[in-house]
């Protein structure tokens, strides 16, 4: 049971990653209707640019852990931010009317840049960093000796996710940026007709997804201590597969998909067996598409002629 | 999706009135300050595991001004070419001998390349790089035409066409290792085989349409990699498999021993004997996957996809079965895809999981598509391109994928729809009738 619980608390952390990249893939699939490939990728670059900043202050003599934190929060996802714009800018945005499957591969050659940009900048060797916030809490102790911890690092990432998505859910329902991204998710061209700038209001959608992928990529960076060019791949299935599974242009459906997905890998790595957890993750996909294609919280896509 | 419409009120009026020289500089200085940021830390700043495990760095700035340099005279650049090209939307009218001679050229050019590339093993005889990457281009042309079935045709876009290479490879690799059969015998199984895990993959697939049958495809041929990699004690892990027999003659081995082709014609032995025959194997391969492609567009099956990349709807309205349909067109594709893995086991002689990631799918489906999408000479054009272009950065290892990348995004903003075009439907009542890109719903599967 402690075994469970313990479990439990590291599929519900882990599960909030997913969750934060889940929030890109949903949002951009919902009003531009197409698979941000790079999504992946744009997260590695999230925890690439936490972990420089991070190095840079400590070598600066800053000791401060929380001050520490917040700078570089604020400048991964200032940066990273910055790329997902780009990325739409450059790659997405000459596509947008484009036949539907020509940004699906603009996408997809773009995951290849940012993977193997990182790879050439910053080296194929993985990057490990010291653990940061130590420490944790006991919760409970069992009489076989198993102890249910529940770190710091683990709080943090779930307070994160938990205030980052306040705020997010407040950012779509009740400000103009939420409301135009609504309007467009419905209807394009109705929206500019309306007056909503229709560009303006997609690339945002990109660049609050790739902030929260940064956010995610820097948890990442605490809760593992280590980041690698090639993270995002992976990542990033996981993570899509986490927005299928919550019903895909579903905000609350992707948080909830990357709680599911995040507690199964968990799981499953620890009563079955962790080579296979990715097969396991991946087989989720397929049988979800399967039995549930519009997902836990979606809406039925409508077949038109 | 929604959207079809333009909805870019800005797009006109830039059109319109030529920019003038401070809005190119303008642009270019936005465009080399959010590189200054982008690339701040990321390239100004270079992080590496030190002697004792912990985290060092050390700073670029040089390399950083010159990326950012580079990127505001290249803004500067692609301005001044934009408007010397005018708007996006132009039309240009080709004068009509142009037109006529071009129609020649195309009518002449799949021929002449044919013979060509018969004739590649007697003129490149002694140049045993070329004929490998002759061997290696034919390979990706055969792949090509054969995921063109799936993707071209029956529109169906599949992102785990490695995983019927793989499933082909392997077959042939542990067919031949474990229980000694020869090429001859395990190519068909090989294909058989990669058929099955093509029908297997196609049922559950059957309700999905467009990106989700992308990611589920992409799903499945990592699933079957991670399986390889897991799999152990049957296909020997990442270590991969070894010893794998070299291809006969229908039974006469190409080796220079007494029993062998050079000593039973009577010739000199030759390790170059061994390549030709690999080249005229592969070629063999490709052209009958080309053949059979080209019958099947004319039987019903072949139209039926056709109809199916058209428009799913109206083709189960029509009374097409899109069931057998979807099924037929995922096996044949993946029984192409088995064949050419069976080949690539048997000339590489060791196969491990790393030749079988994503990357070789999107390298493929990126050939498919850079080929126009269904028509066959222009995946065998792409092909050629995107296997000699790779060849050409061998010496930048490190760039190339970084070079692949941006030339696939390049590619699709520059010909979306390819290097040839043209969607004319295989059967026609009266004229052949190229079809509006308007009209069409590719990828909706």
């Amino acid at each position: 049971m402690d075994y469970f619980a313990q479990q439990l608390i590291n599929g519900l952390v882990l599960g909030s990653i997913y969750g934060l990249i889940a929030i890109g893939y949903t949002m951009v699939y919902g009003i531009v209707g197409m698979i941000n490939f790079a999504h992946g990728d744009i997260f590695m670059i999230g925890g690439f640019i936490a972990l420089i900043t991070f190095l840079i202050l400590v070598s600066f003599g800053l000791t401060a852990i929380p001050l520490i934190l917040l700078i570089v929060l604020l400048v991964s996802m200032a940066i990273t931010a910055l790329y997902g714009w780009t990325v739409e800018r450059i790659a997405y945005r000459p596509l947008r009317h484009s036949f539907r499957l020509a940004p699906m591969l603009s996408a997809i050659g773009m995951s290849f840049v940012l993977t193997n940009y990182s790879q050439v900048a910053q080296g194929a060797r993985v990057k490990p960093v010291p653990p940061i916030i130590t420490g944790g809490h006991t919760l409970h102790e069992g009489a076989d000796g198993f102890v249910v911890q529940l770190s710091n690092v683990q709080i943090i990432v779930v307070l994160t996710t938990i205030v980052l998505l306040a705020l997010f859910t407040w950012l779509v329902s009740s400000t103009r940026l939420g409301r135009d991204m609504r309007a467009c998710e419905q209807d394009q061209t109705m929206a500019s007709l309306l007056g909503v700038d229709v560009d303006r209001t997609i690339s945002m959608t990109f660049v609050i997804g790739a902030a929260l992928a940064a956010v995610a990529g820097m948890m990442y960076l605490l809760y593992y201590g280590l980041v690698d060019f090639f993270m995002g791949f992976v990542a990033g299935i996981k993570a899509f597969t986490a927005a299928v599974l919550g019903g895909i242009g579903s905000l609350p459906g992707a948080m909830l998909g990357g709680l599911l997905i995040g507690l199964i890998e968990t799981l499953w790595s620890a009563y079955f067996s962790v080579e296979y957890k990715d097969v396991a993750a991946f087989s989720i996909l397929i049988v979800v598409l399967i039995f549930l294609p519009t997902g836990l919280l979606g809406r039925p896509e409508v077949e038109k002629v | 999706m929604s959207g079809r419409v333009s909805a870019n009120p800005t797009a006109s009026s830039q059109a319109t009135h030529a920019p003038g020289i401070a809005f190119i500089l303008k642009k270019a200085l936005i465009s080399a300050l959010v590189a200054l940021v982008l690339f701040s830390l990321m390239i100004g700043v270079r992080t590496e595991a030190g002697p004792e495990g912990q985290l060092i760095y050390w700073t670029r700035f040089g390399d950083l001004a010159a990326i950012v340099a580079a990127v505001f005279g290249g803004s500067i650049i692609i301005e001044l070419l934009r408007q010397w090209w005018g708007p996006v939307g132009t039309v240009r009218v080709v004068p009509q001998p142009v037109q006529s001679a071009l129609s020649l050229a195309g009518r002449l050019l799949p021929p002449v390349l044919l013979i060509f590339t018969f004739l590649v093993p007697v003129i490149f005889y002694n140049e045993r790089y070329i004929l490998d990457l002759g061997i290696l281009v034919l390979t990706y042309v055969m792949l090509g035409w054969g995921l063109n079935v799936v993707v071209g045709l029956a529109g169906l876009l599949d992102l785990g066409y490695v995983a019927f290479y793989a499933v082909g490879a392997y077959s042939y690799a542990l067919l031949a290792t474990n229980f000694d059969l020869s090429f001859w015998i395990c190519l068909p199984l090989a294909g058989i085989l990669a058929a099955f895990w093509g029908v297997l993959l196609g049922f559950p697939v059957l309700r999905l349409r467009g990106d989700y049958l992308a990611i589920v495809t992409l799903a499945f041929g990592e699933i079957i990699r991670l399986v390889i990699i897991n799999w152990q004690s049957l296909t020997g892990g990442p270590n991969g498999v070894t010893g794998i027999p070299r291809p006969t003659l229908f039974g006469i081995p190409l080796s220079a021993g007494d029993d062998g082709l050079a000593a039973m014609l009577g010739i000199e032995y030759s390790p170059t004997h061994r390549i030709v025959f690999l080249f005229y194997l592969i070629l063999a391969l490709a052209l009958l996957t080309n053949w059979v492609t080209i019958r099947l567009r004319r039987l019903p099956i072949g139209r039926a996809w056709e109809a199916l990349r058209e428009d799913e709807v109206a083709c189960r309205a029509l009374g097409i079965n899109t069931t057998t349909t979807k099924l037929t067109a995922f096996a044949t594709g993946a029984m192409f895809g088995g064949f050419a893995g069976a080949f690539f086991a048997t000339r590489q002689g060791f196969i491990s999981p790393e030749s079988f990631t994503f990357h070789e799918s999107a390298l493929v489906l990126a050939i498919v598509v850079l080929g126009g999408m269904g028509s066959q000479l222009g995946v065998a054009l792409a092909a050629l391109t995107m296997i000699g272009g790779f060849e050409l950065f061998r010496g930048l290892e490190q760039y190339r994928m970084l070079v692949f990348g941006v030339a696939m995004v390049l590619l699709m903003i520059w010909r979306p729809r390819g290097l040839i075009g043209h969607r004319a439907p295989t059967v026609f009542l009266k004229h052949s009738q190229a079809i509006s890109s308007d009209l069409v719903k590719e990828g909706h599967g």
